[in-house]
């Protein structure tokens, strides 16, 4: 009885690379349009690291149980 | 500038070299047992993540704490050094009692579980997390209450000592996630929104700490962090005012009716229990990789490998100091969030 745990928690890792990418990819983007907007910016950056960071880790909890 | 690169790396590579000596200790140890018992990583990291019946202290001394069994025919009371080692079976007043994956269970006599009398003892013990959990709210009560009076001492004057450090994370919750979320009603959610923050980051901070008075897991105990999510429900959904209460039962479009319901009906509860999902999962993989990281010394055998799995440690380990901050930060912000959601004023939404 093959167990596909650690494959479904593979594929959330690659999802949460694939979004938090895009999320620094656009944040260091409006960095260089304005920079005087960085502490913002980086505010809402990292919030929203941790939202898609938490929706791959729900997936790990699945993976693991 | 040159001479304060290497004095930096002079520092780390003492730490480095410190850190393989201990290592190296242990597992040769391991390597002379290791003839009888195969190192096991998934057993190891979940005994450290686990609540247990004792507060382990360092390899293998603990402090044993009170057992207490409420059973049919009555209360019971035991410390738990008398379960130790696992499988000893202690003759309790009323039943046998046996540690079974740190879990206490009935046993008969010959270190079998009795099942049936399983059912009626209910486990209201003093494990580890609820020690920890005592711990840590005994120091919030005292730095905060420290801080309150020095308020009141110096009105008006500059922060001093204790107050000025913890000054600039309350103004920042009151600032930057109170204000914005929730509006002028602010102030009467601040003590809420507060305490969860500190309970959260000092509960967070202390489990990164491997030593006697840091070594638990709290937040990542899913019953902690689901009572959390279930004040955070309920202070959401009782202080709603009828707008809050109107979108959900009253779509704009009227014909949306039953799509929307359902749905709406959902998200009432599934954005608590992803609250409740998110800091359970990021607190314990956090301490899941660095247990992980340290047992690749042991899988290899030799204390070479701790020149590569150390530094690796070191350095997720400065990660999950940021994660604790911010899972904190996290939690306190979506629950100013959900309540500004519940009692904002009406809108016109009119303009579609």
């Amino acid at each position: 009885m093959t167990t596909y745990g650690p494959i479904g928690a593979g594929l959330a890792a690659i999802g949460a690379g694939v979004g938090i990418g895009q999320i620094g990819g656009k944040a260091v983007e409006a960095i260089a349009r304005q920079p005087e907007a960085i502490s913002k910016i980086q505010t809402n950056m990292i919030i929203a690291a941790a939202l898609v960071e938490g929706v791959a880790l729900f997936a790990v909890v699945v993976a693991l149980l | 500038m040159k001479s304060k690169i290497f004095n930096i790396s002079l520092i780390c590579a003492f730490f480095l070299a410190l850190g393989a000596f201990p290592t190296k200790a242990l597992s040769q140890e391991n390597k002379a047992e290791g003839a009888e018992k195969k190192f096991n990583p998934q057993e190891i990291i979940m005994e450290h993540i686990a609540d247990k019946h004792e507060w382990h202290m360092y390899g293998k001394s603990y402090i044993p704490l009170p057992v207490i069994l409420y059973t049919d025919k009555g209360l019971e009371i035991f410390s738990s050094a008398n379960l130790q080692p696992q499988g000893t079976v202690y003759t309790g007043k009323y039943y046998n009692y046996m540690l079974v994956n740190n879990k206490i269970k009935v046993a008969t006599a010959d270190k079998k579980i009795d099942a049936a009398n399983n059912k009626k003892v209910w486990d209201f013990s003093i494990t580890q997390n609820v020690a920890s959990m005592w711990m840590t709210g005994i120091i919030l009560l005292l730095v905060f209450f420290s801080i309150s009076g020095t308020y009141k001492k110096r009105v008006g004057k500059a922060p001093k000592g204790l107050q000025s450090w913890l000054e600039p994370l309350i103004l920042f919750i009151r600032d930057d996630v109170a204000l914005p979320n929730i509006g002028v009603k602010y102030k009467a959610y601040m003590p809420l929104l507060l305490t969860i923050f500190f309970f959260i980051l000092i509960n967070n901070i202390f489990g990164m700490i491997p030593v006697f008075p840091g070594a638990f897991n709290l937040t990542g105990n899913i019953a902690v962090t689901l009572v959390l999510s279930v004040i955070v429900l309920l202070v959401v959904n009782l202080k709603a005012n009828k707008y809050y209460w109107k979108h959900i039962f009253v779509p704009n479009p009227w014909w949306l009716f039953p799509i929307m319901i359902p749905v709406e009906i959902v998200s009432i509860f599934s954005k608590p229990i992803a609250l409740m999902i998110r800091l359970f999962a990021n607190i314990t993989a956090g301490h899941i990789i660095v247990l992980s990281l340290i047992s690749l010394i042991y899988i290899f055998g030799t204390q070479w490998a701790a020149v590569v799995s150390v530094p690796f440690t070191v350095f997720i380990d400065c990660i999950e100091v940021l994660v604790a901050f911010l899972q904190a930060y996290i939690f306190t912000m979506l629950t100013s969030l959900f309540i500004g959601m519940a009692i904002q004023e009406h809108h016109d939404h009119e303009v579609i």
